[in-house]
């Protein structure tokens, strides 16, 4: 019996050309970059480096319990700007929302202009934002409040406008049939269908946003960044090391709390 | 027929429930609004600070694009490098922390626990444990972004892996494939476009993170913006800004569309 081998794949000339042309501007683009970027590597393999890996890494594994409640008073302010700006976003990212949405707001520019708005927020990183307010308000937790409000009404915004798209619109045809104004269409027809949803979308921001001031402080917005700082100028690598230890247990406990309130609320 | 009062739709229990939980809410961000000094009424009061901010900001200064130009191009370089990295790296990682591959929990356990703990981290805060290791420069922010991403590559990889199909991967050990046979002929056509678009996904993400690491010195556009603000220079952070809006949104835009044809 004579062996036959299954049949070949066509080749199309326009896929090989392609894929040829890919593989060249890849590798000219890898070139580039790793031939133009500044890495001082006689800086990164020194002796300085040797002598910093040998200080630095030991005190961040056996943390400083002596500044524990320290931290985590900082750590408390943390959280409660977490929830004060996640909040706030939360209800201003509503309207948004709902001039996002093309079935509630029937009208191409408003929709374009809340979808173009929400997602130039979303370019900024949060600590740019916060930077800003910080020029604006003076380095206190207030600065970074507004930049986590700011910065969650982005994400928030462009996903409430996505719940909204897809709620069943029988349930509001039924109400306007039956002579409801629209008020008690939004009330009775839109506002059950999106709650829960909405709640759950607020309550994973706040899981993003409690990451997010965490680091805050760098630059003076208030929380644990701000005692980071600190410790680092002091060269007290053990007091970062109990920070880092609070940062990754509070952190993991928010995310498994929330999982389990947002599997209960959808 | 004499009862003609309509029921409420929403049972007793379920509006005290609400009642409670919206009384709790509020109360919390009474509260912690308190706490932070960050009320309504801060709001209103420091309305005269945002007008500052937005009257000194603008016009831009554009004679300063230059500068800002090379730098760009230095945090672009920095989240490629990463990226690239992590991707490689990576790979042996989410294969080892997918339950369907390797079945034996204390394979997978540790490292989706080592995983997780990463991911924990902000990278700006891995940023300055690197920079107090190796010193000012790109290096430790490339380090940083590194590890973060490779936290989150495997996630959403090794979540990906545990969703495919097992019946390819049958067959292939059912005639005598070994492991390393299963995985290439198997897993990986499966898994492959997804890895491509969680790659540049995980790019997007740090276009966007380099940008704010030169605020602790580890490389980028984000040392000028620091340098700018303490030199009270609002045009150039203006220009600066608006260079990094222009560049995520670009490169977010191109990531988009590569993404939608490979999946």
């Amino acid at each position: 019996m004579e062996l036959v081998m299954p049949p070949k794949k066509k080749r199309s000339l326009y896929k090989t050309i392609r894929n040829l042309l890919i593989a060249i501007a890849l590798i000219a683009l890898y070139t580039w970059t790793f031939a133009t970027i500044d890495v001082r590597w006689e800086r990164v393999f020194s002796e300085h480096t040797v002598r910093n890996f040998t200080r630095v890494i030991p005190q961040l594994f056996s943390p400083d319990w002596g500044a524990f409640q320290k931290v985590m008073g900082l750590m408390w302010q943390t959280l409660q700007m977490a929830y004060t700006g996640t909040l706030l976003a939360a209800i201003l990212a509503i309207p948004f929302g709902f001039f996002a949405a093309s079935n509630m707001v029937k009208n191409k520019v408003l929709n374009n202009i809340s979808k173009g708005f929400l997602n130039g927020i979303r370019a900024f990183p949060e600590l740019v934002l916060a930077l800003m307010f910080v020029a604006a308000v003076g380095p206190r937790p207030f600065a970074g409040v507004l930049a986590i409000a700011i910065g969650s009404i982005g994400m928030l915004g462009k996903l409430y406008s996505e719940v909204i798209e897809s709620i069943d619109m029988h349930v509001v045809e039924a109400l306007q049939a039956n002579g409801a104004n629209k008020i008690q269409v939004l009330f009775y027809g839109v506002i059950p269908q999106i709650i829960p949803e909405f709640l759950s979308y607020a309550i994973y921001r706040f899981e993003i946003d409690v990451r997010a001031s965490t680091i805050l402080g760098i630059i003076g917005a208030g929380g644990i960044g701000t005692l980071i700082t600190i410790s680092i100028s002091n060269r007290k690598w053990d007091e970062v090391g109990m920070i880092l230890l609070v940062i990754i247990v509070v952190v993991t406990i928010i995310d498994n709390v929330s999982a389990i309130i947002r599997k209960r609320i959808v | 027929m004499s009862n003609l009062e309509v029921k409420s739709v929403v049972s007793k229990n379920a509006k005290l429930r609400m009642t409670v939980i919206l009384l709790v809410v509020v109360g919390l961000y009474i509260y912690t609004s308190w706490a932070t000094k960050s009320t309504p009424m801060d709001i209103i009061k420091g309305w005269g600070g945002f007008q500052r901010i937005l009257t000194d900001l603008f016009p831009p200064n554009w004679s300063y694009v230059p500068a800002v130009w090379e730098k760009l191009v230095e945090t672009i370089q920095m989240a490629l490098i990463a990226t690239t990295f992590a991707a490689i790296v990576s790979v042996p990682i989410f294969l080892l922390s997918a339950s369907n591959l390797f079945p034996n929990s204390w394979i997978y356990q540790p490292v989706r626990f080592i995983m997780n703990v990463l991911r924990t981290i902000p990278d700006i805060l891995l940023a300055i444990i690197f920079v107090g290791i190796f010193g000012v420069g790109v290096f430790p922010g490339i380090m940083a972004l590194f590890i973060f991403s490779l936290g989150l590559l495997a996630k959403l990889m090794y979540e990906t892996i545990e969703a495919i199909d097992m019946n390819p991967l049958d067959a292939i050990r059912a005639s005598g494939g070994n492991t390393i046979q299963v995985i290439w002929y198997a897993v990986i056509p499966q898994v492959l476009p997804q890895f491509v678009s969680f790659s540049l996904y995980v790019f997007e993400v740090n276009v966007r993170a380099s940008t704010v690491l030169g605020f602790v010195g580890a490389g980028g556009i984000g040392l000028l913006l620091q340098q700018q603000i303490n030199w009270f220079n609002y045009p150039r952070v203006m220009t600066i800004i608006i260079i990094i809006f222009i560049a995520v949104v670009v490169i977010d835009l191109i990531s988009n569309k590569i993404r939608e044809r490979i999946v």
